[in-house]
């Protein structure tokens, strides 16, 4: 770390940048207390023109306002009486009704390998005189907006100076790790580790159970971890072990990026009272719909919830100052959303159902990539089967046809209603049943809206040596494609051979190197790798070259770049070089490409820019 | 002379009149412009109604005057989220209870989130509404009224009839200087 350091860091804060909204927590590092209390910072933010409220969650939107839209001094922050951006609730609200202006799910952008996360391209599709940003400047807005205020109230103890840790979905790609370090980064923070939502609800988890998590939980045991949020899914296992008489906690497995959550719930409970009103011969504008989405969702929370209620009306009010008469009027009942909710997002499965495998090469559509398959339990039991032999490094040889979870431990907000917690634990332990195994335990103890940003402060404390640690390293092996010289045979693609240049679990701070492996890269010339993780095969090293691979062992990602500068060499040249790899102390892969000849290393560019 | 006498004294009194008026308007004037430079609405301090000072000063106590904006920013956000002005604007004749009652839902809650997002509302009295209690001597007049056959010393019994509303905490959004409060909902014009 830099000199000017000196560990002057007096909280260590932790930042939950969701798809939907933004948590930021802080606990005091030096406190007297033990443990030291939580925080949850209220953020200032404009909650309508010319009105500033404090929110313990700062919504996840961008609102592009147009230049005749608010008067002068309605957009005036406590920090800054002009800003150029309109960021949290107030975004939110003009947005609804203005949709073309409004910048959303920048985070589910920033994970997508289809487009150029740094081109300004959002709000998606909106006419040509909408300014617009990049998912990684929509990013930076957010960080920005939350250590303005984080300043504002804390004028003698500087955000950047903080020890803060920011939470990615574990199955957050490499490049998208890496972009949202850099829109960190571009902020200044001078202490920045990255860490994985699902590690994050754990460490809340062993925070709020202080010291009797070690009676919660035994040596062999494999907690799932199950976080739906607003936007996504996110599927982690973390294996129990013992070391020299302490309970370790490893994370062996994360599930793929699942663009599936709780927006996708309230969207289908509403277009299902919309059919319900069309029968009636009313039919509803989009404005309608957006209104009936929200009622959806606070009357999905309290069916969900309370076992006597069996409906809840619907009203939406009409847009004019006339409410009576015009005001439509539904209900949507327990049944509904039984049947909707609970058997379309979480239908009884089997081990074996699995979801229909996405069609790749899709992508040329703008669009984000969402799961074609509602059911969450199905893409459970796919990741199950997918990770059977994940912890048998740790545990030993796992016979069964899936790994077995012996607890369960619950993130997000979906998953406070009590049925819907109690379907997923039912369908499990089913699996375990079926499967002759035990059933599994639910872990509790934690905020499953907070968790994350909570976990994520407490994650600063444990870093300074309070606590236990969970080991993990990255959650993939990555492989440079090579395609093999051969001759070409009409109708075939060239063979591919896969070399393996960062192994699965690598921690931070370590680099991995292989065998000499050389390429040739053309100096003055971007080059382009294909690109593979593979979150299954944990034996190869750094310089395995694979010839095959079980379909679906190996998924493609983002290609990846070289670009050697022309720099005392000729342009044209041909250079040898290796591919070597490391994990930096923020929790990014940096791959490197190294001069046979020993001249200067280049960065390989994960973010490949269009062109 | 004796016109001159009685005339005198009314003269003077119609020129002290006339004085104390014109004092009266500038006084006015500076506090008006006065005002309009410091609007300051975050911090709703009362102005202190000093322009009748001279004929209440046998008063201990003055009375202040509400600052609009406050109450201005209230009704904007039960009109927001409640239509609260639409609703009682609106007359009521020619519509059925169930059409009422479908629009009385938004304002229900509307106005439920209004008040639980912006105050703490407490209960004065924890007893039970209709049981009897008694009210020690020297109790808090503000808190608790008598009603009914008030005679007599403290300790008072009655029945309490209504557990009263305490706002232990107000915490109204922060409104941006120079914004009108005044306009409680902007029209709305969709392009």
């Amino acid at each position: 770390m830099s000199e000017t350091d000196n560990h002057a860091s007096r909280y260590a804060v932790g930042i939950d940048l969701g798809t939907t909204h933004c948590v930021l927590s802080y606990v005091e590092l030096d406190s007297e207390q033990d443990p030291a209390p939580h925080h949850v910072l209220p953020i200032a933010q404009l909650t309508s023109p010319g009105s500033v409220d404090e929110k313990p969650q700062l919504p996840s939107f961008i609102y592009q306002a147009h230049e005749a839209e608010l008067a002068e001094g309605d957009v005036a922050l406590p920090w800054n009486t002009y800003p150029d951006t309109i960021v949290g609730t107030m975004a939110r609200e003009l947005g609804s009704k203005t949709p073309i202006r409004l910048v959303s799910s920048a985070k589910s952008w920033l994970c997508h390998g289809g487009v150029d996360r740094h081109a300004s391209f959002l709000p998606l599709n909106s006419p040509e005189e909408v300014a617009k940003v990049s998912p990684i400047e929509a990013t930076f807005q957010y960080l920005l907006h939350l250590r303005n205020a984080w300043d504002h109230r804390f004028p003698d103890a500087a955000l950047v100076d903080q020890d803060v840790t920011i939470t990615v979905p574990a199955s957050f790609d490499p490049a998208a790790r890496d972009l949202t370090a850099e829109a960190a980064q571009r902020i200044g923070f001078k202490h920045l580790t990255l860490l994985e939502e699902p590690q994050a609800a754990v460490y809340s988890w062993l925070e709020s159970c202080a010291d009797s998590w070690r009676n919660q939980v035994s040596i062999g045991d494999v907690i799932l971890v199950v976080d739906i949020g607003g936007g996504t899914t996110d599927l982690s296992l973390v294996a129990v072990t013992e070391d020299e008489g302490n309970l370790n906690l490893n994370r062996v497995a994360v599930g793929e990026h699942i663009l599936l959550g709780g927006d996708n719930m309230d969207l289908a409970l509403a277009y299902q009272v919309n059919a319900k009103l069309a029968q009636e011969g009313k039919t509803l504008a989009p404005w309608q719909i957006v209104a009936i989405t929200h009622s959806c969702r606070d009357a999905k929370e309290v069916l969900l919830t309370d076992p006597d209620v069996h409906s809840v009306p619907i009203v939406v009010p009409s847009r004019g100052s006339k409410m009576l008469g015009s005001t439509l009027r539904t209900e949507l009942t327990k049944d509904e959303v039984m049947n909707s909710l609970v058997d379309g997002f979480f239908p009884h499965v089997g081990i074996h159902d699995h979801p229909a495998q996405q069609a790749r090469g899709a992508l040329k559509q703008m669009g984000l990539p969402y799961a074609q398959d509602p059911a969450i339990l199905r893409h459970l039991a796919a990741f199950l089967c997918r990770q059977q032999a994940a912890a048998n490094e740790l545990l030993g040889q796992n016979e069964g046809e899936f790994i077995k979870p012996t607890a369960i431990l619950f993130n997000g907000g979906v998953l406070k209603a009590p049925m819907l917690a109690e379907r997923v634990m039912t369908v499990i332990n089913n699996w375990l049943n079926e499967a002759g195994a035990e059933q599994a335990k639910q872990l509790a103890g934690t905020d499953l809206d907070l968790a994350v940003a909570k976990g994520a402060a407490y994650y600063g404390s444990v870093r300074q040596g309070k606590g236990v640690r969970i080991r993990g390293g990255i959650a993939s092996a990555y492989y440079v494609g090579i395609e093999s010289a051969m001759p070409a045979i009409p109708g075939m693609a060239p063979p591919i051979q896969a070399l393996c240049v960062a192994p699965f679990g690598m921690e931070e701070g370590s680099a991995a190197k292989g065998p000499n492996q050389e390429f040739g890269l053309i100096v003055g010339e971007p080059v382009r790798f294909r690109f593979f993780g593979s979150t299954t095969r944990r034996d190869d090293q750094a310089g395995t070259l694979l010839d095959y691979w079980e379909p679906g062992e190996l998924e493609e990602l983002p290609e990846i770049q070289a670009n050697l500068p022309v720099e005392g060499r000729q342009p044209g040249e041909v250079v040898p070089v290796e591919l070597a790899s490391r994990v930096t102390e923020v929790g990014t892969l940096c791959l490197e490409a190294i001069p046979s000849d020993g001249g200067t290393k280049w960065q390989v560019e994960l973010d490949v820019r269009a062109g | 002379m004796n016109i001159d006498l009685t005339a005198m004294p009314a003269t003077i009194d119609l020129l002290h009149a006339g004085l104390a008026a014109i004092a009266l308007v500038f006084f006015i004037l500076m506090l008006v412009k006065g005002g309009s430079k410091t609007p300051a609405p975050t911090e709703a301090q009362p102005e202190e109604p000093a322009t009748v000072a001279v004929p209440e000063a046998h008063l201990t106590k003055q009375l202040k005057t509400a600052n609009p904006d406050a109450a201005l920013q209230l009704l904007s956000l039960l009109q927001q989220e409640a239509r609260f002005i639409d609703f009682v604007q609106e007359e009521l004749t020619g519509f059925s209870d169930a059409e009422v009652g479908a629009a009385a839902r938004v304002v229900h809650e509307g106005g439920q989130k209004v008040l639980k997002e912006y105050f703490c509302l407490e209960a004065v009295r924890d007893e039970q509404e209709e049981s009897r209690i008694t009210l020690p001597d020297g109790f808090d007049a503000t808190t608790v009224r008598l009603t009914g056959n008030v005679v007599g010393h403290a300790p008072f019994t009655g029945t309490l009839v209504h557990r009263g509303w305490k706002a232990s905490e107000v915490k109204l959004p922060k409104l941006a200087e120079g914004h009108d409060a005044h306009i409680v909902a902007a029209a709305e014009v969709e392009l």
